[in-house]
Formats: structure tokens, C-alpha cells, sequence
């Protein structure tokens, strides 16, 4: 094995990626062949590092200088620099990383110090599609040890003594789940991953999938060994084709090794993996639905029970675990259940990845121990709101989730925390709003998302849904009564009462959640017709401030000849009269039009 | 079963493990609103009406399950009877309203809507919410069958009829969310996919989404007409239904009064289908034992059923050539009466027009069929539906129930039980049986009735040994009912696994007695009474009855015969009985590749 002095690690996660990193690194090993330095530095793709933010990511070992926005023009000065003189190129280098010239190491800097990576471990740490780096890092060592030293029933106790749940939003015990399914005699059981993962702005499936994916094949072995399965499924995501043709390599990889397959390390256990791809339905991540869709049926959720450990699919014993749990089975496996157990809180043991995005500093993945403090993640982790505008609330769980307001700021976040508040955990998505966010167009937004990815079988999600968001166009519009707001307060409640599958129950979530907590902002809308945020465009109107000189030019561009007004005289909008098109406040070359 | 103690409504009960809640309260006298359940066809939980509230041991479940498909645990507390459960019943019948054409007034459901029934139950006086519709498809191309999208409720009941109790699957869900539609693949029409109009699918729909085509206004009009003389024939089993149109029991034999109404409304003559079912035993008999004797195709199969013809040409196009030549009983009688009647009588066959009360919507598109008509005359003009009739009978004021019996008009109204046992499944086989048996043996048996083929198992094999030419042959048949059972028996067939001499097919389940043209019987009465056997038992008590029950006893046929086409599968009976089929592709498109190419996108 050839040995490198430096090794130049690019993300080739999807973020970086579209930001260009693959000819980034491109252009690191031309370079670096220009320089003749290929002997003695390899460049290697990884997977995401987490802080997309500052995308796209290099990092250069064993210095560990962590280069941020990176761009193709800059890699040339790197290799001369860092690389051919070893001198770091400081002006480059995440901010962040650097402590009065000094340079910090990445577990230093803010972001990542709070962080505890357990499913994220080998991110932007190994290449992923090379298997060894995998097995460098201890891979594969966890299905050897169930495979050569445990029975299943010893496999499904040390996940059940783990208290580990899952990742993709129910949180249900992953070693209960397991329970249930082993006991069942069935000539088939499976084991399916659920990869596709649709919250909007949740990415850290994705992001396993395409830095670790050998963690997801390992963890599906040892879940299929604990079960009696010989058949897995991972179903993922179409639009995630950097996850799919890594996970491709990596099952080849690992049959080639003898890892899957038949017979895996001479203990008569068997296990192949099949990679199905999903349409993109967001439905489809609900576990029956899933289910229908591997089987080749439209993607709708049937009722439960019977629960597919008993009748999955095909009929069969299954059991369906989300990404990140999978990710953190093989490390529970070799640590044991009191390691996984000696972070996080008491009920939800272990870590949880967040996809921080909106109005934060730091977008990006975290992973930290549950329990952590909202207050740390915003604003430790997440660096708070941008611009120095003030945190307003924060939407966890995505389109079934709820907002948790500023009051709320110090709970520490776990599964039951977040349900107590109106909210859930979900997948780990956390969008941040500031005081520019108007609360009724999140819930707009939010709803309209379900709407969409309604699958239209149950009678109150397909038509409920789209009649609460006919309620809230009114609002946004300023055309509701308070009567609207009892009805559509009066549709929540029945379509979380009576929705079949978690997707429609849940469907209401952000709008009852905005209600409890800003009932005011509503009501603004409705009684005042008035937007508080200044967001909702109907709401808004357009004023002519002392600030106007007379130069006619807004006259002259307002299409409704709505604005009144002489040469050199302050100018005034008809309000009755204007359509709101901020043409007029496009054309004033001294900014006197403002909204409110 | 073991049993397991629940209380409903207070009242503790005991049922079986496997009962669902849903059961549980029938069992405890309660009723519980469902809408998309059908039982043991589409129990899929999708309209929420039949939610309940519910604690096991005390614990409450979280939200409010359905009771179709929850199944009952020691120590369940159920409610049904909550301001709870009734606002969210209402409430989901408002969200259903919402999205529903609401010209009740007009609609051909008024009054056996189940929807509308629900509304009126559970108090929905007002239209809580208005607002964006789905797009409305009116798909009335088809002879035979109109869908109409805006009225459909998506509960998915013709869904899993046509998929799961047909095995053809022409209609399913399509798009998604609010846009959610049940079409058929690609948005086609009815008449371009491959739906066999069995109508099943209208048998299903618990609104008006799916109905016949209907040709009620042509009728009235050829009624009206002082050149026309109008006949018209019924077929077996709309006898045992169409009273459930006057709210009658289901099942009902009601032959006496649907022949006085026929008279009220105008008809010129009353005649009946069974004519020519006993028609069709001699035909279909003789070509049988010619098969048998000349080394013919076999096994042979019935060609009764109009919509089994159409899943034969669509999905079984190699058993082509193993369908009878001859036409359907509807068909013949239209041809007889046209020809030997119509002589007999001295009326111009032009002047002459066949209705046909049929308990079939396919029987619509096999009148319309271009090789149903003798020297440019089409047999049979107008096909009504028995629900049909029973609105002519409505629109035209007479007072069915009140009717005193009336016997069919003579020549074409003569005919034997074997005739009326046609329209319930393995019925024609008994008839052909019954006659096959007396012709092989020349003896008179008494001994006719066959049980064998009787009854709603989904394939009935039976074997009788008969004398051919004297030597002891075992003929061996069998009866298939439903498209799905039917495919069964022909894949056995085609793998070589059976092997028959004769096999009956009729389209839909239980036979014509449960056709898509006969009465609406609700999924809530459907829990009480089986359709397919009570009106079943009203054929054959009819039967029972009969002086003659063999076909080849119909003194008419003989006349028929003596007077007129001189011998079955003769060369007259061959011009006016018998047909011919042709392949059907499964979707009519020009270019199959462009649907290819349609289907790969």
C-alpha cells in the first residue's frame, strides 16, 4: 500500500457537489501531477462534513486545515503553497478554524466542538467508496463479532438494552421493533432502509448514505442476522444520485469481500441487499407505503396493524429502520448498550443529526447528544440568526413538525421534549426563523408542501388538507373572518383525529403549532389585515415617505396611474387604487417608498 | 374462535378474536356509517366515517381508529356515540361534499346513493366548506358504461372489484393528493381500455361514478312510434331483482308483475330471453356433440355472457376458436323474432323493434356489435338495464307492487326451467346437461338436477358418463364465474394441467343474477343478504315449479325447428344463431409502439 505525507480530502457530498467540488478536486490532482507531488499527496472525495455553509469543503491532513468556499482558482495556490512550500494559505482557511494566526483543530471550532458524531463518524473522514478505508475504521469488525460470538437473541437485547430509537421520526424502539419481528416463522423475513428521506431542508440520510455507506450495509447484516432475514432493501431516493451509485460500489465491494452474500465469515449467514429507487413520492417514506411501492403497487399507506413485522412485504416478517439508526447500530454493536447509553438523555439515549437551515449562520449537519439545549444549537453550533436579527421560533420535524417559540429556547431537545411542545423530532430537520418570518405564511408554506404529497387515499388528508390551506390563502389575503380561523382550527383537529397513516395525522402539526403560539399574528391578519411580519404581499401597502423629492419617475411607472403628485412635490399612493407590483418602488432613485 | 369481552357503548359484549369492531357492534345492534367498505373486497380504511373511539385496559388509542379494519382486543372499550365521532363522521362527509357534484336532484343514484343516504343519517344539513374541485372527466364514449369523475368519491371500491374480485384492473388510482382520480391507465376512455363491462365496478360504486349508458329515452320513443312494433324480452335473471327496485326483498321472484308492467308500459308483445336459452341448449348441445364426435376444438365454452366474450378476444385470444359459434340468447331472440316471428305475424322485420331487459351493461355493446344483425337488420335494437326498467316502470306511473301477475305472450314467451336457471351460475351447464343426458341416453330422466354446478364456488368441475356411439364416455365440465375464476380454469386449461369437454363462463360473479345491469343492493344491506344466492334461489324455485324443465321440451322450439330452421347448427340456424369473434387488442391505439413508448415514459 502506497503511503502518502499529505492527503487532500474534498467533499463530495451533494451540497459541495453542486457547488462544484468535484472539479475542485479535479483540479487538485492535475495540479498535483503538474507539481509532481502524486507520489506523496493523494486526494481523496469524501462524504459531507457537515458545515454546508461554508461549502465547498477541503481539508488538508495531517495539518488539518480546513479550506472553506473553496473555489477552483484558489487550488492552484494551495498546492504551490500548502502542498509544494507547506505553508498554509491562511486567507482561505474557515475563519473559524484559525485562533489568532494559530490554526485550531476542527473538533476546536465552534461547530463542531459540542458535536458528538456517532452516525456522521466516518463523514468527511474516509472515501467512501473505497471499502478498506471503511475496515481501517474498525467496518465490518461489529457483524463479525454478532456473526462469531452472539446469537440473534443477544443482538436484539443489546439494541433493546441501547434504548436506541429511530431516526426517521416515530422514534419507536429499534430493539422492540426487532422483538417483534424475530419470533415470526416465515420462509422470508427482509430488512429494508429507509432511505428516502423527503422532509424539506433534511438531508442527513443523504449525507450517511453517500460519506458511510458501508455503516447502512453492516447495520442491515446485523439486523438481518438478529431476525432472521437473508434479504434487504434499501429503498432511497432517485434524487439522490450520488447516495445510490455510492451504495452501488459499496454492495460491490462488500460481496466481493465475502462481507454479503452467502456464507459471511464462515458462520452459514446469509445476506444480499437490493437497491430500489423511489419516485420522489414523500408519502412513500411511510412505512407501508413504502412497502407497496418495493412491491411495485402505487405508493399508499395502508392501515396498522397488522405492522409489517408481521406482514411487511410481501406478506412477510420486516422490519423497515431509517439511515441514521442503521448508522449507529454497528457502533452500539462494539461499544455495547452503556456506551451508546452514557450520552444523550435518559428516554432518548445517544445522538441525533439536525439539518439546521433558514435564517442561521451555520447551515449545515449536526450531530449532537440528545439532550442538548435548543439554545446550544442555534446559537453555539448554528452561530444564531444572520444579520443580527432577532430568533423567532424554530420548525423541528419538518411538514409534520411544530414551531418552538424563543420561550422555549433552553429545552433539551429529545423525543419526548419536542412532542410535549406541539412539535416532533421527525427526521431532524430544524429550520430557524427570525423576526422577518411571518408565522401564518410558514404554516402556508408547510401545508402546502402536504397538499402536494397528499397520495389522496384517506378522505381527510386528500380533501381536509386543501381546504385548510384554502382557509389560510384567505388569511394571508386578509380576506378570513374569525370564523375561518375556528374552521380551520376545527379541520386540524379532525385530520389529526381521523387521517390514516402518520403523514396526514401529522399534516396539521404546523398549523396548530403556529396558532398556539401566535394566535396574534393570525388574528392581525384577520381582524387588522394586516401582515405584523410585513410578509404577505396582499397585506402589505406601499408609502410614499417625507423623503420624496417630486422627480415623477414612480408616477411614470406605476401601471395603475395610482400615484398622485406635482414636479418637486412629495408624491402620494391611492391605496384603493394600487395592485401592489413595487414597480414604483423599483423606479425611486432616493428610496423614499417603503412597505408596510 | 376464541372469544375475547368488549364493551360498546357501555354494553359488554363477547365475539369471536377475528371480529373486527365494525362486527363487534353489528353483533351488539349498532351501527356504524361506512362508505368505502365492501366487505371482504375493499376494506382499506380510506373514508374515515367508520371511526370510532376507543381504550384498551383503560389506555386510550391516540386518535380515532377505523373500525373496518380494527380488529377487537380483550378489554376494549369502544364508542361510537361521541360528540367526538359524530363531528368527525360529519365533518369527513362535509370534506367529501366538498369535493362532489351535488346535483343530487338529477342524478341517477337519487335515492339509492349511499353517500346521499349517509348525509341525510348523519345530519349534514348545510355545505360546510366550497371551494377548488377536481377537474370533472365525463367519459360516456363506451356503449356500455359512463364514468363520471365528478362524482366519484374516491373510496376505491371499483378499484378492488375490477383488480382484486375481477383480476383485471382497468381502473385505479391516479395522480395524487387533491388531484387524486380513479381512470383508467393513461387517461383513457372506458371503451379504449380493456374493460370487459362486466360492471362489477357499478355493482361497487356506492354514488353515481359509474353507471350504465342508458337508452331509456330511445325506448319511450320507439314506444311512441305508431309504424314500430315494439317487442321486448327478459332475460332470466331480471325476474329475481327487479322488485328490489320497488323496495322489495332482495330476491324477490317477481316474473308475474314485471310481465304486467312491461304490458302498461306498451310493449307490443311480452316475451322472454328463456326462449331462446332453450334455444341456445339445442344449438349449443348439438355443436357440443359434434365437437365430441368430429374431433372439434374443445374444450368448448359457453358464449352467453357478452362480457366474458370480451375478455376472451382481450386476454385469452388463443381460446377464441374454443367458444361456441353460437350467439348469445339475447341475439338469438332478436334474430328469431325478426325473421320466423315477424313472418308468422306478417310485420315488415324493418318496422320491427327488439328491446331487451337485461341484467348486463355489455349486452349494450354486444346488440351494437357489427356481426349482431341478419341481412343488414340488427337483432336487437335497444338493451335496458333492469335498474333501467324499473325507472321506465316509475317514469311511466305504474304501481308495481300492486300488479296482479300476467303471463308471457305467446310464441316467444314459451319456455322451461332450464331456460330460467340460465341467469345464476352453472345454469346453463345444467340445462345443456339435462338436455345432453335425454339426448345421449334417448330417455326422458327424471333425475335433473344437477348441484354439482350449483352454488358460489369460484370453479365447479363436474363429469357425467354418457353413451357416444354407444360407448360409455366421461364428459367433463366445468363452471367458472368471474373473470378471475375464469382465467384460473384457462391457465389450467392452456398448462394442460384440466382438461374438459365443455366449460361454462359467465363474466360476472354468482352468474347474470349479479350482473351489472340488475338492482343496487347497498354495502350495508350486503352484510345482511347475498345477492348472488337469494336471487339464485328465486331462479331455481321458479325451476322447481316448472312443468318442463328440459329445453328440448319447449314445445315452441320444437315448432320452432319443425316450422322453421329444420335442424340445430342447420344452415338457417347457422345465418341467424350463430357468430364469430375476432382478437381485440387490450387498449385501442393506433400505434401499439406509441403506447410503448407512452408507457415507458
Amino acid at each position: 500500500m502506497a503511503l502518502y505525507r499529505s492527503h487532500v480530502l474534498v467533499c463530495g457530498g451533494t451540497g459541495c457537489n453542486s457547488s462544484k467540488s468535484d472539479m475542485i478536486r479535479q483540479r487538485f490532482e492535475e495540479k498535483i501531477i503538474e507539481m509532481g507531488l502524486d507520489k506523496e499527496v493523494q486526494v481523496i472525495s469524501t462524504g459531507c462534513f457537515g458545515l454546508c455553509e461554508e461549502g465547498p469543503i477541503v481539508v488538508i491532513y495531517p495539518e488539518g486545515a480546513f479550506y472553506s468556499r473553496m473555489k477552483i482558482d484558489r487550488v492552484d495556490r494551495i498546492v504551490e503553497e500548502h502542498l509544494f512550500k507547506g505553508r498554509i494559505v491562511k486567507e482561505y482557511l474557515y475563519e473559524e478554524s484559525l485562533d489568532k494566526d494559530k490554526l485550531k483543530s476542527l473538533n476546536e471550532v465552534d461547530f463542531y466542538s459540542k458535536q458528538k458524531r456517532v452516525a456522521l463518524r466516518n463523514c468527511g473522514v474516509i472515501n467512501p467508496e473505497d471499502i478498506s478505508e471503511y475496515i481501517a475504521r474498525d467496518g465490518y469488525l461489529a457483524l463479525g463479532k454478532v456473526l462469531t460470538e452472539m446469537t440473534p437473541v443477544d443482538v436484539i437485547q443489546v439494541m433493546k438494552d441501547s434504548g436506541l430509537r429511530g431516526r426517521g421520526g416515530g422514534g419507536f424502539h429499534t430493539g422492540l421493533k426487532w422483538g417483534f419481528a424475530a419470533p415470526n416463522q416465515a420462509d422470508q423475513k427482509y430488512v429494508i432502509c429507509n432511505a428516502d428521506e423527503g422532509d424539506p431542508g433534511a438531508f442527513m440520510d443523504r449525507s450517511v448514505l453517500e460519506g458511510d455507506p458501508h455503516a447502512v450495509l453492516e447495520a442491515m447484516a446485523i439486523a438481518g442476522y438478529a431476525i432472521g432475514a437473508t434479504k434487504g432493501f434499501i429503498y432511497v431516493r432517485a434524487e439522490y444520485p450520488i447516495a445510490v451509485k455510492r451504495l452501488e460500489i459499496a454492495i460491490g465491494q462488500a460481496k466481493e469481500m465475502g462481507l454479503l452474500g452467502k456464507n459471511i465469515f464462515d458462520s452459514g449467514f446469509d445476506f444480499e441487499i437490493e437497491i430500489r429507487l423511489g419516485a420522489g413520492a414523500f408519502v412513500c417514506g411511510e412505512e407501508t407505503a413504502l412497502i407497496a411501492s418495493i412491491e411495485g403497487q402505487r405508493g399508499m399507506p395502508r392501515n396498522k396493524p397488522p405492522f409489517p413485522a408481521i406482514k411487511g412485504l410481501f406478506g412477510k416478517p420486516t422490519i423497515i429502520n431509517n439511515v441514521e439508526t442503521l448508522a449507529n447500530v454497528p457502533q452500539i454493536i462494539i461499544n455495547g448498550a452503556d456506551w451508546f447509553r452514557s450520552f444523550g438523555s435518559e428516554k432518548s439515549p445517544g445522538t441525533k443529526v439536525f439539518a439546521l437551515g433558514g435564517k442561521i449562520n451555520n447551515t449545515g449537519l449536526v450531530e449532537i447528544p440528545m439532550g442538548t439545549t435548543l439554545r446550544e444549537v442555534i446559537y453555539d453550533i448554528g452561530g444564531g440568526c444572520p444579520n443580527g436579527k432577532a430568533f423567532k421560533a424554530v420548525q423541528t420535524g419538518g411538514p409534520s413538525g411544530g414551531c418552538i417559540t424563543a420561550d422555549y429556547i433552553d429545552t433539551k431537545i429529545d423525543f419526548d421534549t419536542l412532542t410535549d411542545l406541539g412539535s416532533m423530532m421527525g427526521s431532524g430537520g430544524m429550520i430557524v426563523m427570525d423576526e422577518d418570518n411571518c408565522m401564518v405564511d410558514i404554516a402556508r408554506f408547510f401545508l402546502e408542501f402536504t397538499v402536494e404529497e397528499s397520495c389522496g387515499k384517506c378522505t381527510p388528508c386528500r380533501e381536509g388538507t386543501k381546504r385548510m390551506l384554502e382557509i389560510l390563502d384567505l388569511i394571508t389575503q386578509g380576506k378570513a373572518t374569525l370564523e375561518d380561523l375556528d374552521k380551520l382550527e376545527k379541520l386540524a383537529i379532525n385530520i389529526k383525529n381521523t387521517a390514516l397513516c402518520g403523514l396526514g395525522q401529522t399534516a396539521p402539526n404546523p398549523v396548530l403549532s403556529t396558532m398556539r403560539y401566535f394566535r396574534e399574528e393570525y388574528e392581525a391578519h384577520v381582524l387588522e389585515k394586516r401582515c405584523p411580519a410585513g410578509v404577505c404581499k396582499s397585506l402589505l401597502s406601499y408609502y410614499i415617505t417625507e423623503d420624496c423629492r417630486g422627480c415623477t419617475k414612480c408616477a411614470k411607472q406605476c401601471p395603475v396611474n395610482c400615484i398622485e403628485g406635482s414636479v418637486k412635490k412629495l408624491h402620494i399612493i391611492d391605496q384603493d387604487k394600487c395592485i401592489k407590483c413595487g414597480a414604483c418602488m423599483e423606479a425611486c432613485p432616493f428610496d423614499s417608498i417603503i412597505i408596510k | 374462535m376464541e372469544k375475547v369481552n368488549v364493551t360498546i357503548n357501555g354494553k359488554k359484549i363477547s365475539v369471536p378474536s377475528d371480529y373486527t369492531v365494525l362486527f363487534a357492534a353489528r353483533e351488539a345492534g349498532i351501527d356504524i356509517p361506512t362508505l368505502c367498505y365492501l366487505k371482504d373486497i375493499n376494506e382499506i380504511a380510506a373514508c374515515r366515517l367508520c371511526v370510532v373511539e376507543v381504550d384498551i385496559k383503560g389506555r386510550p388509542m391516540r386518535n380515532l381508529p377505523a373500525s373496518c379494519v380494527l380488529k377487537v382486543e380483550e378489554g376494549m372499550n369502544i364508542r361510537t356515540n361521541t360528540s367526538r365521532v359524530r363531528e368527525a363522521v360529519r365533518t369527513n362527509l362535509e370534506l367529501i361534499l366538498a369535493n362532489h357534484n351535488r346535483e343530487c336532484l338529477t342524478c341517477f343514484r337519487n335515492g339509492t346513493c349511499e353517500l346521499q343516504k349517509l348525509c341525510d343519517e348523519m345530519g349534514v344539513d348545510d355545505i360546510a366548506y366550497e371551494g377548488e374541485k377536481r377537474r370533472p372527466i365525463l367519459d360516456q364514449v363506451s356503449m356500455s358504461i359512463v364514468r363520471d369523475s365528478s362524482k366519484c368519491i374516491l373510496c376505491g371500491r371499483c378499484v378492488n372489484m375490477c383488480k382484486q374480485v375481477q383480476g383485471i384492473g382497468i381502473l385505479d388510482f391516479t395522480r395524487r393528493g387533491f388531484e387524486t382520480e380513479i381512470a383508467p391507465a393513461f387517461d383513457f376512455s372506458m371503451a379504449d381500455s380493456p374493460c370487459v363491462y362486466c360492471g362489477q365496478c357499478i355493482q361497487a360504486c356506492p354514488v353515481a361514478a359509474l353507471r350504465e349508458r342508458t337508452n331509456i329515452d330511445d325506448v319511450w320513443d320507439a314506444l311512441e312510434d305508431p309504424e314500430k312494433f315494439v317487442v321486448v324480452q327478459t332475460a332470466p335473471a331480471v325476474r329475481a331483482s327487479l322488485g328490489e327496485e320497488f323496495g322489495m326483498p332482495v330476491g324477490t321472484r317477481v316474473t308475474g308483475k314485471m310481465v304486467a308492467a312491461l304490458r302498461r308500459l306498451g310493449f307490443d308483445k311480452v316475451f322472454d330471453t328463456d326462449f331462446t336459452a332453450d334455444l341456445t341448449i339445442l344449438e349449443e348441445g348439438t355443436e357440443l356433440l359434434g365437437r365430441i364426435k368430429n374431433g372439434g376444438k374443445l374444450p368448448m365454452i359457453t358464449s352467453c355472457s357478452p362480457g366474458w366474450i370480451r375478455y376472451c378476444e382481450t386476454f385469452y385470444p388463443e381460446f377464441v376458436e374454443n367458444l361456441s359459434s353460437c350467439k348469445s340468447p339475447q341475439q338469438m331472440f332478436g334474430a328469431i323474432a325478426k325473421s320466423y316471428y315477424a313472418k308468422k305475424i306478417g310485420i315488415d322485420p324493418k318496422n320491427m323493434v327488439v328491446v331487451s331487459i337485461m341484467p348486463c351493461i355489455a349486452k349494450k355493446t354486444e346488440a351494437n356489435r357489427l356481426e349482431m344483425q341478419v341481412d343488414g337488420i340488427r337483432d336487437v335494437d335497444f338493451s335496458l338495464t333492469t335498474r333501467e326498467l324499473g325507472n321506465m316502470i316509475k317514469q311511466g306511473r305504474v304501481d308495481f307492487k300492486k300488479l296482479s301477475d300476467e303471463n308471457f305472450d305467446l310464441i316467444l314467451g314459451e319456455y322451461s326451467g332450464a331456460g330460467v336457471i340460465f341467469g345464476a351460475t352453472g345454469g346453463v351447464m345444467e340445462a345443456a346437461l339435462r338436455t345432453v343426458a335425454d339426448v345421449l341416453t334417448g330417455q326422458d330422466l327424471e333425475n335433473i338436477e344437477y348441484h354439482v354446478v350449483r352454488g358460489l364456488d369460484g370453479v365447479k368441475e363436474a363429469s357425467v358418463v354418457l353413451p357416444v356411439d354407444g360407448v360409455d364416455t366421461e364428459i367433463k365440465v366445468a363452471v367458472a364465474h368471474g373473470t378471475k375464476n375464469a382465467a384460473k380454469v384457462l391457465d389450467a386449461v392452456k398448462a394442460g394441467e384440466k382438461s374438459y369437454h365443455f366449460i361454462e363462463i359467465m363474466a360476472c360473479p354468482g352468474g347474470c343474477v349479479h350482473g351489472g345491469g340488475q338492482s343496487h343492493v347497498s354495502a350495508k344491506e350486503r352484510l345482511d343478504v347475498n345477492p348472488k344466492v337469494s336471487r339464485a334461489n328465486a331462479l331455481y324455485a321458479e325451476d322447481a315449479i316448472m312443468v318442463n324443465r328440459k329445453s328440448h321440451k319447449n314445445p315452441e322450439i320444437s315448432k320452432l325447428y319443425a316450422e322453421f330452421l329444420v335442424e340445430p347448427n342447420g344452415h338457417l340456424s347457422h345465418k341467424l344463431l350463430h357468430t364469430h369473434y375476432k382478437v381485440k387488442k387490450q387498449y385501442q391505439i393506433e400505434n401499439q409502439d406509441d403506447f410503448e413508448e407512452l408507457i415507458r415514459k
